[in-house]
């Protein structure tokens, strides 16, 4: 079988397991809820200020919901050892990292869909910028976080607390394209400046934390 | 011994000085064996002899601190790791799935389309390869069947099994050893890591003991629980 063919079997194996369990999706979608909640009683902004400080408030809203659903994609790997079915296997190891970085790619593209309304609604946002540059954004910028979160989450799999490991790895490494994203965002929406810079970096982000991860992963998969 | 530097060794697999470390506590204490083509060995020992550590260097799971492990005459285990079938004590199984989804999502790994080598394998443990039911509400010895099912699935030459019969009642321990009977008689070379050495008397064709990380003696015979290896050298 082709590496796309074996991406894609273990992207629908995915899927189909979160389809049934809802591990990620469900502590994904409470956990930003509660945030932008938590935000909008914390802050009561003017429609201004709104603008100013949103990109901000969704993209750390964002890359915290995803920490839940990384580090899920991995644990479910280690029940019954089932990595380990993968690792005896001829099986390509970036077959399983691009399956697992698209999975995660999908689960917050559903979360980020589902809460962006909620985001508009409760700060009473509009873009003043050019608004169809905010998909794009998006795109570049969850692919930021998932692909540098599923390397990481693969990484400290094997450690004791996992789940405090992923955050210290992968906020730090974070901080470019994250500044990247709320400096993009908004941009767009305050109409100021433009987000043309900050789209390249994201562009050159992807691409070598992309390529980095393809290049490791191997390394990554067969540790002990 | 088999030369393990030399590819053309005859034995199926031939390990040298095998030592495995984690942290100070050495699991292997430099292990040196062959193991020819077509035979059934049960690796016995108390826990924490080193049988696990073993079967997983064999699988190419746990890399060696030091030592040469040659399979099919070559050194690089990802190269022969098509013709090794694994089965680990949990069940390596996804618990949501049904048997057949499992087995159909593994098969990929190994490039295998067919759904029918997955029906195949499962009714081969006899199992119902329309069972929709979730591995995970299967019986214990249901999971075990699929979990060797699973290990069947690329044909191997090599089988390397690990506490195939724990928890499983002991009917359906006696028919998985009829099954490793029939495919030790097709060519497969066959290693059973297990407590339960009892069940495969008279039908291993050596008990391989080991103990402190080592391979402290191989008899063709189970000896009684109290026999002591080291005592007889």
């Amino acid at each position: 079988m082709s590496s796309d063919g074996l991406t894609r079997a273990t992207l629908i194996k995915d899927l189909r397991l979160e389809w049934r369990s809802k591990d990620a999706i469900n502590s994904m979608l409470f956990f930003a809820l509660l945030v932008v909640v938590i935000f909008s009683f914390a802050f009561d902004p003017t429609a201004e200020e709104s603008r100013q400080i949103a990109g901000g408030l969704v993209w750390v809203a964002f890359l915290f919901a995803a920490v839940v659903a990384l580090n899920q994609t991995w644990a479910r790997e280690l029940r019954n050892q089932v990595l380990d079915a993968y690792r005896v296997s001829p099986a390509p190891p970036n077959s399983l990292f691009l399956a697992k970085a698209l999975g995660n790619f999908i689960f917050v593209t559903v979360l980020e869909a589902l809460m962006t309304p909620l985001f508009i609604v409760f700060y009473n946002l509009r873009a003043l910028g050019p608004a169809w540059q905010l998909p794009i954004v998006a795109v570049l910028g969850t692919w930021a976080l998932v692909v540098n979160g599923t390397f990481f989450a693969a990484m400290s799999l094997r450690t004791r607390s996992r789940e405090i490991m992923l955050p210290l790895l992968l906020f730090p490494i974070s901080i470019p394209a994250l500044l990247a994203m709320v400096e993009a965002t908004t941009s767009i929406l305050t109409g100021e400046y433009s987000a043309k810079f900050w789209i390249v970096l994201l562009v050159a982000y992807d691409l070598l934390f992309t390529m980095a991860s393809l290049l490791l992963f191997s390394f990554v998969l067969h540790a002990e | 011994m088999t030369d393990p530097s030399n590819p053309q060794a005859s034995a199926i697999i031939a390990v040298a000085d095998l030592v495995k470390q984690f942290g100070r506590f050495y699991a292997l204490r430099g292990v040196s064996a062959e193991f020819t083509v077509g035979r059934l060995y049960a690796i016995l020992g108390d826990n924490g002899a080193g049988k696990t550590t073993l079967l997983r260097s064999l699988a190419g799971l746990s890399p060696l601190t030091r030592g040469t492990i040659l399979i099919l005459g070559k050194k690089d285990l990802r190269s022969v790791c098509s013709e090794i079938g694994y089965m680990a004590h949990p069940s390596l199984l996804y618990d949501e799935m049904s048997g057949m989804e499992n087995l159909r999502y593994f098969a990929r790994l190994y490039g295998i389309v067919d759904d029918q080598r997955c029906a195949d394998v499962i009714r081969a443990v006899k199992l119902d390869p329309e069972l929709t039911r979730p591995v995970g509400q299967y019986s214990q010895g249901m999971r075990q069947r699929m979990s060797l099912a699973r290990a069947l699935l690329n044909d191997p030459k090599i089988l390397l099994l690990d506490e195939p019969f724990s928890n499983v009642d002991m009917r359906s321990a006696r028919e998985m050893v009829g099954l490793l009977v029939g495919m030790r008689g097709s060519g497969k070379t066959i290693f059973v890591v297990t407590h339960q050495a009892s069940l495969l008397n008279g039908v291993a064709d050596e008990f391989v003991w080991m103990e402190a990380g080592q391979i402290v003696n191989r008899t063709p015979d189970f000896h009684p629980p109290d026999f002591h290896p080291l005592e007889t050298r």
